[in-house]
């Protein structure tokens, strides 16, 4: 499903209702998956040549071999292109016009053909225009993404196995936070209605302010916002809606900061993470496993439990050596 | 510890790793006294589910001793408890679990997200079953850690063999759903691609449910023997007769009421050239499953009757039937095994001897030789049908 949301970003949500904004990651994931395909295809046409061409049906000619070794060269021209990260999704044009290349050259290899090596060839070049497809598909995604690229805000959903009430009680209670939202060091309540908020920020330092909530509609709505004097002015808004038959209860937050024009300030927004619309789709996948399971899901490669950064960087899958 | 760990494509080696240790409260770790080798592992060893790590720890079939406990143990789990582990890692308390989903717990894959990139959606975390399903190491070891071990271990308290019980952690809840998700009527005939443990133990359970016919295609005689002789099936070898001309003749034209691929990503073709063909493509990654039996499985169903793809697939495929598919009516169902919801009415009907599993059993190794029974089991040598480890 597909919409805009309040705060004017696309969004797309998935079978756990985690919702997030087009600015997503997926995007990016693809483009890195697409990269690895490019090495996948780069290497074996540099490695197995000659067999490649036979099996496609180009035969073993001194021609087909120069053009997969250069097929070859340039994938991994793409590989690099699209490993190096950040950057990746920019980069997945070049695959596009790669692979245009790629299926002019099958479709000049088969006018030249006839009878079963032409009918072999069919089947490399559906294949090729299928992966010219989803290559397109990252670029056009990726490029449309950076017009709604948009700073401090933040938005993700996600359904949880329990009542509003359960839901909001636990939001409410601020210094739960910090259980599932990594960036956050601790919430302490100071009155009724206000909060101590620390956050890290890079270089091992951290940043504080003081929130209010504005709104309170029980088992509904929690509104909060940073008071004066803030270095990173920012607020938040949590909902609660029961979900159709029984599927518990849909969690819709909504985050905003404003970056100030000041260094310091830029780098204590920081603790907002570099990508807060992750940062928020991670926070909701862990708020879930911690409501409903009592804890965050943990495995060897991913030893510190859902998060993109850890995902990106897996440990194998054996035992961490025992902490003494 | 000593464990099987993966080491590159088509390369497994026995090392050193440290010991599991808890890392959440409701974990157990498990003193492994069995465990085995499933064709699921052959797809990792090939390289066919991508992100595997040198060093994973392989083994999703298991079963031993609980030795500790989280602090957060539910439901009467002792140590010294003597339990088989279901390979899917499934929390108990999402709505998927609830409603006996557990292969597509919502909450136990650590890395949803890099699945969601490839599936859309996450599937549940399984135990040494690549990051993918949640970079959990395995069990073909000497322990492993069990996460919600409240949900995944089921106490056997019987002096029932490990040999009896060991297959319910996979293959025997595997094979008894893919029978079951075919609705099978009495009289039902029901053909199953591969005669594997799976295909196997889908024989048995399609019977149990009340099949007229079971018939079992595969190419390796012994295998095709053992599905006769041990499970009562008619047997097809496709490499002497043509699939579909033979079901269509033995059921006088009509094709048979359900469809079981129990061979998954790896299928052969016996035309060397397609196979060849499908084996170049996979290799250049612009294919990554080898569906030959889906295929042929889709084709050979009969009108409006259910194709079960119980075989495991990665990816992307080629040259699906869809016409075929749509034009007549046809229901597929699919699915990692949601086996916590089989294993106590199985270890039921294993206690009353309706079932004997450990017929399938026709190696037994040492943990240490785990590369060796790969080799075997992979290459379908000395009528290997399934290898169990002793650590
Ligand atoms: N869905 C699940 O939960 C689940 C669980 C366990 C295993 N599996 C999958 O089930 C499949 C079988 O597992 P297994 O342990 O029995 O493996 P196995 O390797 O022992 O058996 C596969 C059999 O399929 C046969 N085969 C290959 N191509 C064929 C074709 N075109 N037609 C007919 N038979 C063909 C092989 O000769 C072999 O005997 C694998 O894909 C495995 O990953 C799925
Ligand atoms: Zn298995
Ligand atoms: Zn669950």
């Amino acid at each position: 499903m597909t919409r805009k949301t309040t705060t004017g970003v696309r969004s797309v949500t998935d079978a756990l209702g985690i919702e997030r904004a087009a600015q997503d990651r997926a995007t990016e994931g693809l483009a890195r998956v697409l990269g690895w395909i490019s090495l996948g295809l780069g290497v074996t046409a540099l490695a197995a040549g000659s067999r490649i061409a036979q099996a496609c049906g180009v035969g073993d000619s001194r021609t087909a071999r120069a053009v997969l070794r250069a097929a070859g060269v340039r994938e991994l021209g793409h590989a690099a292109a699209l490993l190096i990260p950040r950057r990746a999704a920019l980069n997945t044009w070049t695959r596009v016009a790669g692979d245009a290349m790629d299926l002019a050259a099958t479709g000049l290899a088969m006018r030249n053909r006839r009878g079963k090596r032409r009918r072999r060839l069919a089947y490399p070049m559906a294949a090729l225009a299928g992966i010219t497809a989803v290559d397109l598909y990252v670029s056009v995604r990726a490029t449309q993404r950076r017009r709604v690229r948009d700073g401090g805000r933040a938005y993700g959903s996600v359904t949880v196995n329990r009542t509003p009430e359960e839901a909001y009680n636990f939001w409410h209670d601020f210094e739960n936070l910090p259980r599932f939202m990594y960036h956050l060091e601790s919430v302490r309540r100071t009155d009724p209605q206000r909060t101590r908020w620390t956050a890290k920020a890079p270089a091992g330092r951290s940043v504080q302010w003081e929130a209010e909530i504005i709104e309170d509609r029980p088992n509904q709505l929690i509104r909060w916002r940073s008071v004066d004097g803030a270095k990173v002015p920012n607020s938040g808004t949590v909902r609660f809606m029961p979900a159709a038959g029984s599927r518990g209860t849909e969690v819709r937050v909504e985050l905003e900061y404003s970056v100030p024009g000041r260094p310091l300030g830029r780098l204590a927004a920081r603790a907002f993470g570099e990508h807060p619309q992750q940062q928020i789709c991670d926070d909701l996948r862990r708020f879930k496993q911690v409501i409903e399971t009592g804890e965050i899901t943990r495995s060897d490669g991913t030893p510190d439990g859902t998060s993109l950064k850890s995902q990106a960087r897996q440990r194998p899958a054996r035992p961490l050596a025992r902490i003494a | 510890m000593r464990a099987n760990c993966w080491i590159a494509p088509h390369r497994v080696a026995v090392e050193d790793v440290p010991d599991p240790q808890i890392l959440n409260p409701r974990d157990a770790v498990v003193r492994v006294t069995s465990s085995a080798i499933c064709g699921s592992d052959l797809h990792l060893l090939e390289g066919f589910i991508p992100p595997m790590k040198r060093g994973d720890v392989l083994g999703h079939e298991f079963m031993g001793e609980v030795v500790e406990l989280g602090p957060g143990a539910r439901d009467g789990l002792r140590v010294g408890d003597r339990v088989v582990v279901g390979f899917p890692i499934a929390c108990g308390d999402c709505v998927s679990c609830q409603s006996g989903l557990y292969s597509v717990c919502e909450n136990s894959n650590p890395n949803a997200g890099m699945a969601e990139v490839a599936m859309g959606h996450s599937p549940a975390g399984i135990f040494g079953y690549s990051h993918l399903m949640g970079g959990y190491a395995g069990g073909q070891a000497q322990y492993v850690r069990v996460p919600y071990a409240d949900v995944g271990a089921l106490k056997i308290e019987d002096d029932l063999p490990d040999e009896q019980v060991l297959f319910l952690s996979d293959v025997l809840p595997t094979g008894y759903m893919a029978a079951e998700q075919c609705d099978i009527k009495p009289g039902d005939t029901v053909a199953v691609w591969g005669s594997g443990p799976v295909g196997l133990f889908a024989t048995v359970s399609a019977y149990l449910l009340g099949a007229g016919r079971v018939i079992v295609i595969d190419r390796y005689p012994y295998r095709l023997r053992m599905a006769r002789d041990k499970a009562g099936a008619e047997t097809i070898n496709y490499e002497e007769t043509d699939v579909l001309d033979t079901l269509r003749e033995m059921t006088a034209g009509r094709g048979p009421d359900a469809c079981i691929d129990a061979v998954g990503m790896e299928g052969h073709h016996p035309s060397a050239a397609l196979h060849a063909y499908d084996r170049a493509k996979q290799a250049a990654k612009a294919e990554t499953d080898r569906p030959h039996a889906l295929r042929e499985a889709i084709l050979s169903c009969r009108n409006g009757g259910t194709v079960m793809a119980i075989g495991a697939y990665g990816g992307f495929i080629d040259k699906f039937p869809m016409g075929s598919f749509m034009n007549r009516s046809l229901t597929m169902r699919s699915g990692q095994a949601h086996v916590q919801r089989y294993m106590r009415p199985l270890l039921e009907r294993i206690r009353r001897g309706e079932i004997d599993p450990s017929f399938i059993i026709t190696h037994t190794m040492r943990l240490e030789d785990t590369p060796q029974g790969y080799d075997i089991f992979k290459n379908k040598q000395e009528d290997c049908v399934k290898v169990v480890l002793k650590p």
